[in-house]
């Protein structure tokens, strides 16, 4: 009984942890433009892609193919924001929205022409064996994602609390004019975000990929569960993003283990359907008190 | 001139803002911009710092026309806006706030001016560790101006830093900006409290509907018939 719930925990922190990192994406770019980047989930996907590519294909170490996967979509990243966004800096957040889903149906078109519409298997980083804890069988992939997870959280809160460019993010964030008469460079702090976003992305690519697999698609799903756990934990702030991530992430692990794995998925839905009706500022959102 | 604005004109979708203005401000001079509400004050400051549109005309600064330069650079030049309603980062620590102040210096240039702030306002230097939405009114506006010092201005511009301050404080900020100038930067203040503005200012204009319509020493001003009549209520 409790070897089971605990197996069923064990899964769920392991994907939430994933969704997390897309999350805490999604709040970044949210933050330095209002603007909601739906190919999030294509940053996931490049990250798992293009890590079978560079390992299976090409026949890199892992070692070298993961970071080059997560530089390559950090570049993806970077690009839309130049290509994509910046052009259009004018025009109202729904169009840029509108822009980022466009750029979703993009990346995801490109991979399926250049790597087919197959699924791919990415070996895990310490070998697949799992390590019995009396009983509890525990991936070690799972060891790999949610100790990522803590490391880019520690490095993220020392990012944004003792850098320039971090604190000029939370500026940005909190009041962009004011930040501009600052000598903020807007355009350069958004660029920074979306490659930013697109690393935590690709690492969360790369982490789960062993786990899930990869394919051309994945990214639909962990991008809209990485959305869910952005808006429980409060569109904009990247710490409850990270605690939005790990609830959707049991809870969905519960519901697969305790009801019945068809409505995974569902679980995600539900979330956010309930957060938009009764707490729209999610759990950690702001209040607007602060503002004077 | 340390800024020239010559026949500026702005528009708002197709809704005039600023029609032809013209005026210059020298190196080391306290120049105040007086006017009613919507005569066009703060549309002036946007375009000076670079947010804020231009139909017609050039702004030229150190002999160098910057009408089209992005805002940020015009900070890195040294053009500082202290905004209206003071806007400080409120979730941010106070010196978060100034740091940022001070984001296009360099790692030393902002250490150094930090301690220089914390020098002239000694209950930011108390207050450093806390948000600044914590802090009073006043402060805000203290810390709204320390922010803006940091970048080290060569021209200071100032939107309404009277607005909503209770009369006390009012005085305290008057004194502050004299001893602004007194310390060399050149500032330009916007303000509806037309008499200190002119009080203490070298020189003055006046804005209505967009133009300017006065321009003289700020005692000339004081005593001009027009401005005593719509501004200073005798």
């Amino acid at each position: 009984m409790l070897t089971e719930f605990l197996q069923f925990l064990l899964s769920g922190i392991t994907v939430g942890a994933t969704y997390a990192l897309v999350g805490v994406g999604f709040s970044i770019i949210y933050n330095a433009s209002q603007v909601i980047n739906f190919a999030q989930g294509e940053f996931v996907m490049l990250g798992g892609m293009m890590t079978w590519f560079l390992f299976d294909a090409a026949g890199l170490p892992l070692a070298v193919a993961v970071p080059l996967a997560i530089a390559g979509t950090v570049v993806v990243g970077v690009a839309l924001e130049k290509f994509a966004i910046e052009p259009a800096r004018n025009a109202s957040i729904v169009t840029l929205i509108i822009i980022t889903i466009g750029a979703s149906i993009f990346l995801r078109g490109s991979a399926q022409l250049v790597w087919g519409r197959d699924f791919h298997a990415v070996p895990a980083l310490s070998g697949d064996a799992p390590i019995n804890l009396s009983g509890v069988a525990l991936n070690p992939q799972s060891l790999w994602v949610v100790g990522s997870t803590l490391v880019v959280i520690v490095l993220l809160h020392w990012f944004f609390s003792r850098t320039m460019t971090g604190r000029a993010m939370r500026a940005v964030a909190f009041n962009r004019l004011a930040a501009q008469l600052a000598g903020v460079n807007n355009r350069r702090i958004l660029m920074f975000s979306f490659g930013l976003s697109a690393a935590l992305g690709a690492l969360a690519g790369v982490l789960i990929a062993p786990i899930t697999l990869t394919y051309p698609d994945v990214g639909i799903m962990l991008g809209l569960k990485g959305f869910c756990a952005a808006i429980l934990g409060g569109l904009g702030y990247p710490y409850g993003a990270i605690v939005g991530g790990l609830i959707v992430g049991i809870s969905e692990a519960m519901t697969a283990g305790y009801i019945s794995s068809a409505y995974k998925d569902a679980v995600a839905f539900v979330i956010i359907l309930l957060t938009l009706f009764f707490m729209p500022n999610g759990l950690f959102g702001r209040r607007g008190v602060e503002r004077v | 001139m340390l800024l020239e604005i010559q026949n500026l004109s702005a528009h708002y979708g197709r809704i005039r803002a600023l029609d032809a203005v013209s005026l210059e401000i020298g190196e080391g001079e306290l120049v105040s911009l007086v006017g009613a509400n919507g005569a066009g004050k703060t549309t002036l400051l946007r375009v000076i710092s670079g947010i804020g549109p231009v139909s017609a005309g050039r702004v030229m600064f150190d002999d160098r026309d910057i009408t089209r330069l992005p805002a940020d650079s015009r900070v890195r030049l040294g053009i500082v806006q202290v905004p209206e309603g003071r806007q400080v980062f409120a979730p941010m620590r106070v010196e978060e706030n100034l740091l940022i102040g001070g984001y296009t210096r360099t790692a030393h240039e902002r250490a150094e001016a930090l301690a220089r702030q914390y020098e002239r306002f000694p209950a930011l230097a108390a207050a450093r560790d806390k948000p600044a939405g914590m802090l009073s009114g006043g402060q805000q506006q203290m810390l709204a101006v320390a922010r803006a010092l940091m970048g080290r201005p060569r021209l200071l511009l100032l939107d309404e830093p009277s607005l909503g301050l209770a009369p006390r404080l009012v005085d305290e900020v008057f004194d502050a900006v004299t001893s602004l100038r007194d310390s060399g930067v050149t500032v330009f203040l916007v303000e509806q409290n037309a008499f200190q503005a002119l009080s203490i200012a070298d020189r003055g204009y006046v804005m209505e509907t967009g133009q300017v319509v006065l321009a003289d020493t700020g005692k000339a001003l004081l005593t001009n018939e027009r401005v005593k009549a719509a501004y200073l209520g005798l």
